[in-house]
């Protein structure tokens, strides 16, 4: 089957002042139709960049260096940024919600105006009807009283009402993949969860797909099917979200696991990783995981950066010279 | 909101009333007598009858105590009459009048001047960062800041007027008589005025748009795959002048600054003009009503300011 979304190799790099900062260096993954997979990783890893160098959002000093976004089985990435074609994909194929609820509505603008414009755009709708299917929107996330409040300003809604409003904005235009950028990370734990069922709810009813990025593994178990697991600008470990839970391979994985408050780990203390992820500006050319990891071995000290190696499970691969299952038979702490 | 306007017109009144205060009494800290000054330039005083002065000083209330003198100027204020000009011998309003409608007619088209290519240019430098367009505004609007207004008159006058001869050199001609030739003869006083404040305005415009460029309600509004027009216009350009607008009321207050220099230079018969005569005159009656007139106009212009700062920014209350 031809996937809906296949990204390839994907190198982004920042020109800095303090030399070139390699933020996503050879991402691959794919989404299926209507599936869910979740992206994860600790802050700075390149998560939000590699989603923006899919909807080539990518400003300077950034530069989207290489690589292929096959979205429909075209490579989006030859289109110009601001091309008609990119555009027509960018909020109408493939729309983006941000981590910022409180930042990311323009303060100056009712609900009316910022849902209505898409609308406009990519559905060719007039100004009447754009505004009934933007009250509807609005019911449809939970907002009360949408007639009364689609005039309103952002700044008179909290946060979780304008993370909602955000969520209808995406799905306005019915596109085929949402891309979630960590949605709730702002926000309590409680509406962190209704709006995690409120966006897979939605995506189930507009038939579109999910990219649940967040650095909280704990986020995505529930709702993702496949696991995409970041460090340092590379994915490092991939697989079904039953296989990352169940046989997690890479030291990182593991590390995630175990500061994860879970179910089955109720009364155990939750260990963070040690240490803090790598300067993405002068990258060592061995593991980059290496000066972290507890199970380094002299191979990974002498040999350079990994490369993805299937493992056993079903599209399981890992970024990582040793057999973790063999070393350490208790694979979760 | 009507509560704010009236608590902000009480204020106004608090204001002008210090403004009153400060003004007669600076002027008359000043050495010199304004009669002595008036009829030593039209006659021989020593030849006058000495009742002839003493009556004078009486017309003019100037022999009554200083604080009698402020108190009765008060009365006639709020009576609507402005006093009697000792140099002009005739009524203040009537010549405020004359000269009002000149000042405005100069002042807004400058302060109108000032703020659209100001607002313009910046807004285009700041979207073709680091462009040789953007190099240029720079360097002009730097120059801008630091050129003086009256070197620039000058130079101005200098170029088109004496050299080119395509533009009058002095004096004002009411629109109303002849649209064009006023047109003509208000081009490089506007030209004086409004320079520094295109200048002003286009740094603090292209500032402004670099900030907002950078925020996430602007990369959510790409994201929606507006084209460059529909995200500048409606998303960047309506938050990035409201840091302008706070400080228009303080550009009103150049423009008028700027007018007694400028008026004086191209000889227009404006409030400027006249305040410098008045104040070479040592015409208190004039001097007064002037400061007067201007606190009044800066205070509602600066009101007018701040009710439309809450139209371009929903999230200001009025209370
Ligand atoms: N405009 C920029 N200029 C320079 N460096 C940048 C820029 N944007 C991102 N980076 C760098 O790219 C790297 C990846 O950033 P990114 O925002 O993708 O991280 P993230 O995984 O989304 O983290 P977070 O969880 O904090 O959102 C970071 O090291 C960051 O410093
Ligand atoms: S390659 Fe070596 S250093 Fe890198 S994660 Fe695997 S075990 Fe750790
Ligand atoms: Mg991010």
């Amino acid at each position: 089957m031809e996937r809906l979304l296949e990204v390839k190799d994907l190198k982004t790099y920042f020109n800095t002042d303090d030399g070139l900062l390699k933020a996503v260096d050879g991402v691959s993954f794919y989404v299926d139709e209507q599936e869910i997979i979740g992206v994860v990783g600790e802050s700075g890893c390149g998560k939000t960049v590699t989603q923006l160098s899919v909807m080539q959002l990518i400003a300077r000093p950034g530069k989207i260096v290489g690589g292929e976004v096959i979205f429909e089985g075209r490579d989006i990435l030859k289109y110009k940024p601001h091309g008609e074609e990119m555009r027509a994909i960018r909020g109408g194929k493939i729309a983006m919600i941000f981590q910022e609820p409180m930042t990311s509505l323009n303060p100056v603008l009712t609900l009316n105006q910022q849902l209505s414009e898409s609308l406009m755009l990519h559905l060719k709708m007039n100004k009447e009807d754009a505004r009934k299917r933007a009250i509807e929107l609005l019911r449809l996330v939970g907002i009360p009283s949408p007639e009364a409040r689609i005039d309103d300003y952002p700044h008179q809604f909290s946060g979780g009402m304008r993370q909602r409003v955000m969520i209808a904005m995406g799905l306005s235009c019915n596109p085929k993949i949402l891309i979630a950028d960590e949605p709730t990370t702002a926000l309590d734990v409680t509406t962190q969860a209704q709006l995690l069922e409120l966006m897979t709810e939605m995506v189930e009813r507009f038939r579109s797909s999910l990219i649940i990025v967040t650095h909280n593994l704990g986020v995505v178990a529930r709702y993702a099917k496949r696991i995409y697991i970041m460090y340092a600008g590379k994915i490092v470990e991939e697989g079904t979200c039953k296989e990352i839970f169940k046989h997690p391979r890479h030291p990182y994985t593991i590390g995630l696991l175990n500061s994860v408050p879970r179910l089955d780990t109720v009364g155990k203390r939750l260990v963070p990783i040690e240490g803090l992820p790598p300067n993405l500006t002068n990258m060592p050319d061995y593991c980059a995981f290496l000066p972290r990891c507890p199970y380094k071995t002299e191979k990974c000290r002498t040999s350079p950066m990994p490369d993805l190696r299937d493992v056993p499970g079903e599209g399981h691969r890992v970024r990582c010279y040793v057999d973790i299952a063999e070393v350490d038979n208790v694979t979760v702490k | 909101m009507l509560s704010y306007i009236v608590r902000r017109l009480l204020w106004g009144l608090v204001i002008i009333w210090l403004v009153t205060l400060i003004v007669f009494f600076v002027i008359r800290l000043l050495p010199g007598d304004p009669l002595l000054i008036y009829l030593a330039q039209n006659q021989d005083i020593n030849s006058m009858p000495r009742e002839q002065i003493d009556a004078l000083y009486r017309e003019y209330g100037l022999d009554k105590p200083i604080l009698v003198q402020y108190a009765n100027w008060v009365f006639n204020l709020l009576r609507g009459d402005l006093g009697l000009s000792i140099t002009y011998r005739q009524n203040v309003g009537k010549l405020m009048l004359e000269r009002l409608p000149v000042t405005l007619h100069v002042g807004m088209t400058g302060f109108i001047v000032s703020l659209v290519p100001g607002v313009l240019v910046g807004l285009i430098a700041a979207m073709r960062r680091a462009s040789w367009i953007d190099n240029v505004v720079t360097i002009i609007s730097y120059t801008g800041i630091a050129i003086p207004v009256f070197w620039l008159a000058y130079i101005l006058i200098y170029v088109f007027g004496l050299r080119l001869k395509w533009l009058p050199i002095a004096g004002y001609v009411s629109p109303f008589e002849d649209f064009w030739l006023s047109t003509k003869h208000l081009i490089m006083p506007v030209i004086c005025i409004s320079l520094p404040g295109i200048a002003a305005t286009a740094r603090q415009m292209r500032s402004s748009v670099l900030e907002i460029a950078s925020q996430d309600y602007v990369r959510t509004a790409w994201s929606k795959g507006l084209a460059e027009k529909a995200v500048v216009c409606r998303h960047i350009l309506k938050n990035s002048l409201i840091p302008i607008i706070t400080l228009l009321g303080m550009r009103i207050g150049f423009i008028f600054g700027g007018s007694v220099i400028v008026e004086n230079i191209f000889a227009i018969p404006g409030m400027g003009r006249l305040l410098v005569g008045s104040i070479f005159a040592q015409d208190y009656v004039v001097i007064q009503a002037n400061a007067l007139i201007m606190a009044v106009i800066i205070i509602l212009s600066n009101l007018l300011v701040d009710i439309s700062y809450g139209w371009f920014d929903p999230r200001i209350r009025y209370d």
